[in-house]
């Protein structure tokens, strides 16, 4: 076969089985669709492995399929570069998305929507998949709102629920934010370097960066890069930006470990790294995505210690590891920040798909309150967890190990403004990560089994008023978790020597090395993967990471009383991680009911009094009056107009002598 | 050049609608029957217009002469070019789809209605042909004609009003208009050409006034704030089809006036006059955005979304460049499909609750799914979602405005988020959610000839979303020209 045709088998597969399903879901059945969607994504991630084997072999792609419109010397097409981050991010999102597919089987066994939600994952997939293999700014558009909208429909996928269909109408108007900076960065690209081809638009990259925006006076290359990051920050979630992430766990939780961990949230950390050329260029940008970062990465870490909801912890969990990511592009450690996004997506995934069979483990429950000691009734997903939350928590070997250890060395060897802030976050993140993802794994799977006390009230749905025993999920559910835990624990001691000291992503990602050294620092003191993590036992990070799950176990299994007792006596803390530091409450009223109350406004005054009450009605009063006032004259009485007659005569003829 | 393919266009609706109001609703099935034919034979006779247009002629074409009043020198002159074209087609296609929709809910007078309609698609396709002065300005004039029957006739409660206001507000704008034609007409020697008249010098003064004079018009038409308010009227009170038409084809009247008059015209005044134009523009797209936002009817809710999206056309003109011109026209024709749907799937849901009220719905998912599904696509389309026509042409807009000046793309930028807050807000309180009440439990999804005329916009929709490229192709050659003709001072 040739590449080319290849190329398009990856998209269009998945793309095939969306309508297919969507279309004839009720021609091809339950098992007709969830055949024709798994086999799509199966085909393409078998067809994402052989142009990775040929992007090895040397052969990267630039080129345009068609195109799209042709308007004003602009050339807007449809096209793809194949390269080793394309096909990096191909692999990963074909994978996660097969295990999902395949994990969703199970999960969504009894939903009646089971044919559109298959529909919809592997809409999801062609999206991002067209999202990742693009060539030019448009595509990349497409595919970024392609995945908002199908990221809204899986959130309100149970429609009926007003949380639901609360979070999914949030999170488009949220992303829809990040996109209008998006917009307003390619607007300026298109613009100023006249094409939208990435290559084109890099290879002008000097002269951009020497110009001055006409109309603000900003430095162009400036202006283009935060406009563009404010785009990877509604799609990645970085504050202020990040609040619709949390609520997004309204929707089924294959898609909360598909969409709203591995793949669609890490759009933005791709891009930035696709547009590293431009990046490197501005370090006021650079130290904007590093500060913005630093806050996610820390700042939402706290929250995750106070959920009692075990999606939201492991939701506030990746609200933080996306910090980390965004904060390794801050200091121009593109790879690591890709290389981080490439084993988070396979822990977190783990972690997510673990939650949900946690949930149909019990019965449906999702407060961790009520869970305990199911290490004996889900051997399986206990393992499994385990091993995600090792990787997840940094612990030697594990993959998630040498990706924020590189990200805190990178951090470290970096002179830019926000640096020391940013260094600070990221080993503070550390400990607040461990205490919080261990805080759930010993009150899920140890301790005192409590599946027994969930409130009445939170069941009354279901039948059973008594729960049963919790029990382990069917092999279509563990069967992904066991393959996703393979490379949580393995994919990073294979790969960090070529993907981050390696010549691996060769060209895709420039790095002006005098300028932002934490790369080659590293590099010097690189000795192996091994020798990296014999090192990593006795650094900061590592003693800061034991620490945290020594304190949780102390808190949650030893002394259950401490954390109530710490609870009551920082109260307004605790008020304020509860509140989320009140982002939600603030955009409510100011942005949302604010809005409301303007739009009310100008209609109210703007149009109905002033201009249809004063003006149009107006208008027409006027007219009435003036008529009726010329009426008066008009009476149809011979004397009167014989009068007003004599009375014209005499005046004219008073003015005609006076005159004279 | 001998094709009469143009006159086709215009006259063969209207000879089949003196065909359909002799049947009379006695004779409702056949009449209506026979208005479909004829809907669909005027599409039918407007299909050469595109298969055979010649795109790299930047000129007019099917150009078609004769003498009508030798006196004036007044000419039955009409001719189409890459910016007309699309619009004779897509009234034509509109048609066929307005009498659809209008097959089994129009019960009194249902002849006469069909009738209508067609009169009005004919009349409109003259707007878009004429050449001549003084044909467009009976065209213009006489289709409010038959706009105004159909919401005097068959609109809600309201209906007298606002036809009243509909018909004075227009009627009043394009008074004016005729001044500025007379004024054309002593000042170029006595031609009502159009195109002989793009050729005259005028002094910068009565540039001014003439701009204003077809401004007053047009504006009213498109509409432009603040001469908008009779359109939400008009639309709460007219009858599904009627709104359609409206909102497809009857605003880009008024834009496409812009163009073959004031440019090229005026084009001196037109510059000095784009910051006016400009600033409206922008207004019209944030101000009517907020306003659509605090909408509790879901027509009126559609109808101020309509004004903030012909913002994008005005403002896609006066920036002078290619890519916002383009932008501006595909924004007219994809306005034209969105519009028309979201006005239809209101009226498949108030043919079956009588209410517009979004209180009144919830939950409408659950018992009309593949209403829903369509009613989702149209509204991501109306928010601007890419791969659906309503992306292309604000998208265009946006980046030929960033070019323009950074602050005015970043103001029309904000129909991203404003567009997509008042739509989906909309879709979310009617659609989702659990089943409000035994009205919408009640609600039958929609039978195989609403799907019918929702998959022919849907398909639009898509294809204009995913292949615009057909569609400005046409328009380059003329565009091209057009700018160049207006930059050039003709002081």
């Amino acid at each position: 076969m040739e590449i080319k045709s290849l190329y398009l088998l990856v998209p269009l597969a998945p793309l095939v089985g969306a309508i297919l399903a969507g279309l004839f879901g009720k021609l091809i059945g339950r098992r007709g669709a969830h055949i024709v969607t798994t086999l799509g994504v199966a085909i393409s991630f078998v067809a994402s492995y052989f142009v990775y084997r040929d992007v090895q072999a040397g052969h990267t792609f630039n080129g345009a399929l068609y195109t799209w419109l042709e308007s004003g010397g602009l050339k807007f097409e449809v096209g793809f570069l194949i390269d080793s981050l394309t096909v990096m991010m191909m692999l990963v999102v074909t994978f996660v998305s097969l295990m999902v597919h395949i994990y969703t089987i199970g999960y969504m066994a009894d939903d009646p929507g089971y044919q559109r939600f298959f529909s919809y994952i592997s809409l999801f997939t062609f999206s991002m998949l067209m999202l990742v293999m693009s060539n030019n700014y448009v595509q990349l558009f497409f595919g970024w709102e392609a995945v908002g909208l199908v990221s809204y429909l899986l959130i309100g996928f149970w429609y009926t629920r007003p949380t639901a269909i609360f979070a999914n109408l949030k999170a488009f108007l949220v992303n829809r934010v990040g996109d209008f900076g998006f917009l307003l960065g390619i607007g300026l690209i298109a613009s100023y370097a006249g094409s939208l081809d990435y290559a084109e638009v890099f290879a002008k990259r000097n002269e951009l960066a020497a110009l001055t925006e006409t109309a603000t006076g900003w430095s162009l290359i400036t202006a283009i890069c935060i406009s563009l990051f404010i785009g990877a920050m509604g799609k990645s979630a970085q504050v202020p930006l990040h609040v619709w992430l949390p609520d997004s766990m309204e929707g089924p939780t294959p898609i909360s470990a598909l969409i709203h961990a591995a793949t669609m949230v890490t759009a933005g950390i791709f891009m930035v790294t696709r547009m590293s050329p431009l990046f490197e260029l501005s370090d006021t940008a650079l130290s904007f995505v590093l500060v913005i970062g630093s806050i996610t990465a820390l700042f939402m870490g706290f929250l995750g210690i106070i959920q009692n909801d075990i999606k939201r912890v492991v939701a506030y969990s990746t609200l933080s590891q996306l910090g980390y990511m965004t904060v390794a592009l801050g200091v121009s450690a593109y790879s690591a920040a890709v290389f981080h996004l490439m084993t988070h997506a396979f822990f977190k995934a783990l972690l997510f798909l673990g939650a949900g069979s946690v949930i149909m483990g019990c019965h449906h429950n999702q407060d961790i309150r009520y869970m305990g000691g199911l290490r004996k009734y889900m051997p399986i997903t206990w393992i499994t967890s385990l091993l995600g939350s090792l990787a997840l928590i940094g612990f030697p070997f594990f993959s998630g190990f040498y990706s924020k250890d590189s990200i805190i060395e990178a951090v470290h060897g970096s002179h830019l403004a926000g640096a020391g802030f940013a260094y600070f976050a990221v080993v503070a993140g550390v400990f607040v990560t461990a205490f919080y993802s261990f805080r759930m794994y010993f009150l899920v799977f140890h301790g005192n089994e409590r599946y027994d006390q969930v409130p009445h009230d939170e069941h009354h749905k279901h039948d059973d008023h008594h729960p049963g025993k919790p029990h382990e999920s069917p092999w279509v559910v563990t069967v992904p978790l066991v393959l996703l835990a393979i490379p949580s624990v393995l994919i990073g001691f294979f790969t960090i020597q070529p993907m981050l000291f390696g010549d691996w992503f060769g060209s895709a990602v420039v790095i002006d090395a005098a300028k932002h050294p934490s790369m080659a620092h590293m590099a010097e003191s690189f000795h192996g993967a091994g020798s990296m993590a014999l090192h990593g036992i006795t650094t900061l990070p590592f003693i800061l990471a034991m620490c945290g799950v020594a304190v949780s176990w102390f808190f949650y299994l030893k002394r259950p009383d401490i954390p109530a007792a710490i609870q009551k006596a920082v109260m307004p803390l605790y008020t304020l991680l509860e509140n989320k530091y009140y982002f939600d409450k603030f955009n409510d009223v100011v942005f949302a009911g604010g809005a409301r109350m303007l739009g009310r406004g100008l209609w109210k005054a703007g149009d109905e009094t002033v201009i249809d009450g004063v003006m149009v009605n107006g208008t027409a009063r006027m007219v009435g009056w003036i008529s009726a006032l010329v009426r008066l004259f008009q009476t149809g009485h011979i004397y009167q107009y014989a009068f007003s007659m004599i009375i014209g005569v005499f005046v004219l003829l008073t003015f005609w002598f006076n005159r004279v | 050049m001998s094709s009469h393919i143009l006159s086709l266009a215009i006259w063969l609706p209207i000879i089949g609608a003196m065909v359909v109001f002799a049947l009379g609703s006695e004779r409702r099935d056949l009449a209506r029957l026979i208005s479909l034919v004829v809907a669909i034979a005027g599409f039918i006779v407007t299909l050469p217009l595109y298969l055979g247009f010649n795109s790299q002629v930047a000129g007019m074409q099917f150009v078609e002469q004769a003498v009508w009043i030798p006196r004036f020198n007044i000419e039955y002159l009409l001719g189409v070019d890459g910016i007309s074209v699309l619009f004779v087609l897509l009234n034509s296609f509109i048609t066929i789809l307005v009498v659809l929709a209008g097959w089994q809910v129009i019960k009194e007078k249902q002849a006469q209605y069909m009738g209508a309609f067609l009169v009005m698609s004919g009349l409109m396709n003259g707007i878009f042909c004429a050449l001549d002065g003084v044909l467009f300005y009976v065209f213009f004039e006489a289709s409010l004609i038959p706009m105004y029957l159909i919401i005097g006739i068959w609109g809600g409660p309201k209906r007298v009003y606002a036809a009243f206001k509909f018909f004075l507000y227009t009627l009043l704008g394009s008074l004016l208009m005729l001044v500025a034609l007379i004024w054309l007409f002593l000042e170029s020697g006595g031609s009502f050409n159009i195109l002989d008249w793009h050729q005259l010098r005028i002094g910068m003064a009565p540039q001014i006034l003439i701009f204003i004079a077809f401004m007053l018009s047009f504006a009213v038409k498109v509409p432009m704030w603040p001469v908008h308010t009779w359109l939400p009227d008009a639309h709460v009170e007219a009858p599904t089809g009627g709104s359609v038409v409206l909102a497809a084809i009857a605003l880009k009247l008024g834009a496409y006036g812009f163009l073959r008059f004031s440019l090229p015209i005026v084009p001196d005044a037109s510059h000095a006059m784009a910051p006016v134009m400009i600033a409206l523009s922008l207004i019209a797209v944030i101000y009517i955005g907020f306003v659509a936002l605090a909408q509790s009817d879901m027509k009126k809710l559609v109808a101020y979304s309509s004004i903030s999206h012909m913002g994008f056309v005005t403002l896609g003109f006066f920036i002078f460049n290619q890519l916002g011109i383009e932008g501006a026209l595909v924004q007219m024709i994809s306005h034209g499909f969105v519009s028309a749907a979201m006005f239809l799937c209101i009226g498949v849901m108030y043919d079956r609750m009588h209410s517009r009220e979004i209180a009144d719905y919830g939950g409408v998912v659950n018992t009309m799914p593949k209403f829903a599904a369509f009613f989702l696509l149209f509204a991501m389309a109306n928010s601007g979602l890419p791969a659906t026509s309503g992306f292309v042409g604000e998208f265009m807009v946006i980046l030929a405005a960033i070019k323009f000046n950074f602050w005015i793309g970043f103001a029309a930028a904000t129909t991203l988020i404003l567009g997509a807050a008042y739509t989906l807000w909309m879709y979310k309180r009617v659609v989702f959610g659990a089943v409000a009440n035994s009205h919408v439990a009640a609600l039958e999804d929609i039978n195989s000839r609403e799907i019918l005329i929702l998959g022919i916009l849907a398909i639009s929709v898509l294809a204009m979303g995913l292949y615009p490229f057909p569609f400005t192709d046409v328009m380059h050659a003329t565009v091209d020209n057009l700018l160049k003709h207006v930059a050039i001072s003709k002081l």
